[in-house]
This record gives C-alpha cells, structure tokens and sequence, in this order.
C-alpha cells in the first residue's frame, strides 16, 4: 500500500515537473517567426518513417549506426514492458500480465531482455567513444564541460537502467521458485532464466524480495528520472528528431528562403505604377534578416532543439575542416543557449518586450563564424534528423548586410559590381559576349 | 566559323531558339572560364543546335549577393533578368555554371520566371545519349586517370552527381573517385561569396584543404563542372607545382577535345 502511494506521489510529481519543462521548451520554439510547411505531407510522413523511425542517414556510417540502433530498439522496445510497470504501481499488483500471456509474455520479456544486453554492449562502446577512442568530432573543444557530461551521463545512466533490469528479472526468476503464490511464473527468461540463478541463487528469500523490489523501484524512477532529464539535454532528439523529420523542406538544398517582403518593395522600384500595399499600422519596426532567437523560423528552433550534438556537420564542414571559428554543430547549441538564457531572464522578472541587452549575433554567435561560411550544404546533407544550420547563418548574414550594413569591405566593392556592371567583377556591360570575337578569331 | 546568336537579334527576325546559353560572369568575363564557354559554344554548333545568349542583356543571377546576405540586390538581379527572359519567352535554359544554375532553376520561380533549366553537364549527357554527340576513340584521354570534382550546387544542392560521371566514362580514361566524393564531396571553398573575399582566419584555405585530395587521388585530370571550382583546384595545384602534372578542365573543355 505505501508502495501504491509513493508511486502515485511520484508519478505526479513527475507528470508536473515534465509539464513545466516540455511547455518551457514550446513556448521558445514559439519565439521564432511563422513558416508555411508547404508540399505534399505524404513525402513528409515517409522522410520521418526512413529518418527517424527508420535511422537510415544514420547508417551511413555503419558502425556507430548499429550500435546506436541498438540502444534505440531497446528504448522503443522497452516501453511494451513500462505498460505493466505502470499497472503493477497503481494497483499493487505483480508482473500482472504473466498469467493471462503465458508463452507470449515469455517472449516479449526475453525480447526486451535481449535487446538490452546489446544496448548493454552499446552503451559501453560508446563510452569508449567518448573516453577513450576520443572520437575527434566528440571531443572538440566545443564540448567541454556541460556537453561533454551531458553525453556521458545518459550513458551511465543507460548502465544503471539495464543492471535494475537484470536485477529485477533474476531475482523474480528465483522467487518463483521459493513463493509461486505471489511470483507468477514468466516462463523461462532468454537472460534472466540462466542469469537469475547464477548471481542470485544462494539468497535468502528476504535479500531477493528487497533485490527485487531494488530493481523494480530502479528501473522504474530510472525511467522517471530519464523523462525529467530529457529536455535539460541534447537527448531530447530521441523525441524531436520525429516532428524534425517531418517539417524538413522538402525543396533542393540549394534554393534559399524568399524574401517577399523586399521582392514587393523591389517591384515598387521597377515600376513606380504598382499598387503600393497597405502598410499594417500594428506592425513594428521592420527588421530583414535574424539578429536573435526572435528573428529566426520556428523550425530553425525546433533544429536546435532537435539537435544531440553528434557533429558530423561539423566533421564535414569545410570551414571547420580548415581550422575557421565556424561550426555548424555550435551555431545549433549557440541558438539553443540563447533561448534558454532568455527564459531564464525572464522567468527571474526581467521584462519581455525590453529583452536583456544581448543578441545571438555578436553575444553568442561571431560575424567571424558566419562570415566563413561557403553554403556548401555538408552540414544539412550530413545531419541524421534533417536539421538545417545553414538557414540560420544565411539569416544572420542577411541580418548584418540589409540592417547592419556591416558586410566585408570586399562584398561591398563584389555588391558595387554588380548593381553597376552587372557582373561580379568590374567590366563593361558591354563587353559581357566580347568572348565571342575572340572566339571567331580563332583562339 | 562559329556562329553565336543574340537573343535581341534572334528576336527581332521572329525566331526563337530551341535554348538559350546563359554564359554567367564568370563564363563571360574570366579568362580560364572563357575557355570552357568557348568549348561548349562549339560544342553547340558541332551538333547544330539551336541556341543564342542574350550577349550585354544578361547580368549577374544575383547568386553571390544573396548567399551573403544581400537579398535587396539579389531580388533587383532577379526581376531584371527576369523581365529580360520572359520578353523573349524563354522556355529553356543551358548554363555552364552550377551557381547561375541553381538561382534560375530554384529561385527564380517563385519572383515569376519559370524556366526549364538544364546544367551543360546534363545537357551534353543527353546529347551523346541520343546519338547527336559523337566522339572520337582514344584521344588525350585514353588510359589516363580522371578524377570528378562534385561542385556542391550541382551536387548536394541539387543532387546532380551522376550525369557528369556518365559523361566521363566515355572518355575512355581510368575513373578514380577522390577520398571525398558525392554527398560527401568537399567544396573547394569559392561558394557562399567567398569567392569575392579572403576567406577568416584558419588553418588553411579551403582549396588547398581540397588540393590535398586531389593530388592523393594521383588522377592525370580533375574535371570539373563549374568555372569557381576550376579557378580554386587550378590555384591550388599551381600552389603545389603540380600544374605539370595534373590538369583542371571543364567536362565540355574535355569533350570539345573529343570532337
């Protein structure tokens, strides 16, 4: 009965603290500007199937993707056996699906249990990864500190999750031998049924029943804890790489977001007789471009959000590869640290509409970072749930050049160019097909 | 004789070609890319197709001042040109450059031009596919090795990366793939505007960051398919000394030599 209400005590407890956070992280997806999802959203609903569901940019790069689809199946596969956690917490009762399944409980459990042994042995390759092997896209500099522990934490945290498993599932085995009455038979467990009574065996019946309720109780706060650490970590990606997925552009990498608010000022230049349109008296002053969280598309938050900091952008950016200040993987952890740091101002009182003096660009990210920047699209190729940093630093530059008029000096004189010439270099007009007397001449 | 046709001139008899040859600035105006303009224009002639540029009419995409911010600029390039090509009734489009081809074929659709919009890598696939472009057996490029440089805005911005290959296996050459290649080729460090200015500070360049692959590659030629790319390989290798040894052409500059 104490157990009954501690884990209902609990469960609430957890329930509001996660309402509070996830709502904390939706209203700063909010801050960002509206952006029609156009196209069909069948192809939407088979890229989150193949990304998300389905790993397939992960596997790319076989090794890591098996292992992480390990620790991936074992989560989602995990969760059939959370149904009976949560129905044994609220009622009572003990592994209250055995009788009724019989062989087929057998094999959903054993599937779990074997499915955790490799996320056991993922788990610890990965460790490696980090720790030893110092994978280099895992341990640059930019990861340092809270990053770094982030990911390792998540990993220790997968260690202790698979021994309250092992722990609760081998010494039930046991017990149901010692008391039938209360410790229904699972029949014989893939792990557990030779685990149980190899570690277990010799105990007495009040250690197993204490061990038992050790794992169950681990497993369970385990699993509780992992909801309430979710959205404070990049690991928020196992939920957000779905809709992520999905409201990724489905048009060619190369075509840039439109600006139609200057396209109808640039008409009004062209032709002096267009309808001039209405101005909205409401509006603010006219911003071009993102200097902050603000300025940017709610699906650029989303992608910071959506981010687990696994930096295959940043291992194929040519500008990081040349030793540049930017990396596409910080851009996404510098938005993301914005948005936070503004939540946090302004959950302390500070005010709204006033902002706390500081912007992502300049304050977070350096006009150096996107400055270096060659629009390649390695970054966007590469990432496994469709996050798209170039969007954000082209949102930036636009920022700096259409409102800041702080471009390099050699833009400037390319922009000159250009508007007078015609041309990216400074010729004549005129002479733009003089290559083709030369050509009849005969070189 | 080679005969290149202007639209205006074109126009003002009454007949439309079957395509309009968008040269670009850099096609137009830069001596190494003049080559390969050059190349394709008789490229063109050989097989008789029907084409004009539109000569002085034709101005900048826009493609650098946008990718740098400057969206004002990009929209004012945009509508100009594209009061220039829907006055003639421009249906399709060739170009030699990926960028120009990115920003007419992507871009440009939603400020009013819709075009067909064909890179010259794809449009000289499809003439040799359909009999029209005949080459000759052996050449300069027999049993040498070829290597293909993937321009991003051909490749990942628009997932063009097997019309230049195919092209390429005809040449009766030894195809290599450098170390980085397709959706994992690395830019050669020109796009983006960065072409228009030194790149920040680091390490290296980008292009000598590139030239490493290539000289690993231990190809006799490294095509190319976009003239930016051509000039940051080509500075690279000259960096290295190797322009001796390893030769940057354009996919139409190779073919033309296979004539």
């Amino acid at each position: 009965m104490i157990q009954q209400i501690l884990f209902i005590l609990v469960l609430a407890g957890l329930g509001w603290f996660a309402y509070q956070r996830y709502s904390e992280i939706w209203q700063n997806i909010k801050r960002g500007k509206d952006l029609a999802i156009e196209g069909d959203s069948g192809v939407r609903m088979k890229n989150m199937i193949l990304l998300a569901f389905g790993q397939k940019k992960m596997f790319k790069n076989f090794i890591p993707a098996i292992f992480h689809f390990f620790i991936y199946a074992a989560f989602m596969v995990t969760q059939i056996e959370l149904i009976e956690i949560f129905v044994d917490g609220i009622f009572g009762v003990h592994r209250f699906f055995a009788p009724y399944l019989g062989a087929f409980y057998t094999f959903i459990i054993s599937f779990i249990e074997i499915l955790s042994l490799l996320a056991l042995v993922a788990t610890f390759v990965f460790l490696a990864r980090r720790n030893l092997l110092k994978v280099p896209r895992l341990t640059m500099n930019e990861m340092n500190g809270w990053p770094k522990l982030d990911g390792n934490l998540i990993l220790y945290g997968e260690l202790f999750l698979v021994a309250c498993i092992f722990t609760m599932n081998g010494t039930d085995t046991v017990l149901q031998k010692i008391d039938p009455a209360h410790y229904p038979s699972t029949g014989f467990l893939a792990i557990s049924g030779w685990l149980g009574p190899a570690l277990f065996g010799g105990l007495g019946e009040g250690t197993l029943k204490i061990l038992e309720r050790i794992g169950w109780w681990g497993h369970i706060l385990g699993v509780f804890g992992f909801i309430a650490y979710l959205p404070f970590s990049k690991h928020l990606h196992i939920l957000l790489a779905f809709p992520n997925a999905y409201f990724s552009s489905l048009e060619s990498k190369g075509k840039m977001r439109n600006m139609p608010e200057i396209a109808a000022e640039v008409k009004l230049m062209m032709d002096p007789n267009a309808p001039i349109p209405e101005e909205d008296p409401n509006a603010g002053p006219v911003s071009f471009g993102a200097n902050d969280v603000d300025g940017l598309s709610w699906k650029n938050l989303l992608d910071a959000y959506a981010c687990t900091e696994c930096g295959r952008c940043t291992a194929n950016c040519p500008a990081n590869q040349t030793g540049k200040e930017l990396s596409p993987r910080a851009i996404m952890m510098k938005t993301r640290d914005r948005m936070e740091d503004l939540s946090k101002f302004e959950k302390a009182g500070g005010n709204k509409e006033e902002g706390d003096g500081k912007a992502l660009l300049g304050d977070y990210i350096t006009k150096e970072e996107i400055n270096a920047c060659t629009t390649c699209n390695a970054c966007v190729e590469e990432c496994p749930v469709s996050i798209n940093p170039l969007s954000i630093i082209t949102e930036l530059r636009r920022y700096t050049i259409l409102d800041a008029a702080d471009s390099p000096e050699e833009w400037n004189l390319m922009f000159g160019n250009v508007e007078n010439n015609g041309a990216v270099w400074q010729f004549n007009p005129q002479d733009r097909a003089k290559w083709v007397e030369e050509l009849e001449e005969g070189s | 004789m080679q005969v290149v046709p202007i639209m205006a001139d074109l126009f003002a008899e009454g007949k439309q070609p079957e395509v309009l040859f968008w040269v670009g600035c850099a096609g137009s105006f830069d001596q190494r890319a003049q080559m390969v303009t050059k190349a394709f224009v008789k490229i063109l002639n050989k097989v008789g197709v029907s084409f004009a540029i539109l000569g002085p009419e034709e101005s900048c995409t826009g493609d650098p001042a946008r990718r740098s911010g400057n969206e004002f600029l990009f929209q004012m390039q945009a509508a100009m040109n594209i009061e220039v090509l829907n006055m003639y009734e421009v249906k399709r489009i060739v170009t030699t450059c990926p960028h120009c081809f990115n920003t007419l074929k992507n871009e440009y659709p939603e400020l009013g031009g819709n075009y067909e919009v064909i890179h010259h890598t794809t449009f000289l696939q499809e003439l040799i596919n359909d009999g029209k472009l005949k080459l000759k057996e052996g050449g300069d490029f027999k049993g040498k090795r070829i290597s293909y440089h993937d321009s991003c805005y051909l490749g990942r911005a628009n997932e063009i990366y097997e019309a230049p290959r195919k092209v390429l296996e005809l040449l009766d050459a030894e195809l290599v793939e450098m170390k980085r290649c397709r959706t994992k080729g690395l830019c050669c460090g020109a796009g983006g505007a960065q072409m228009f200015k030194e790149e920040e500070d680091g390490t290296l360049r980008v292009n000598q960051e590139r030239t490493k692959d290539v000289i690993e590659s231990k190809a006799d030629y490294i095509a190319v398919a976009c003239p930016f790319c051509s000039t940051m390989l080509g500075d690279g290798i000259k960096e290295k000394e190797k322009q001796e040894e390893i030769k940057v052409l354009d996919i139409a500059e190779m073919l033309e030599k296979l004539m």
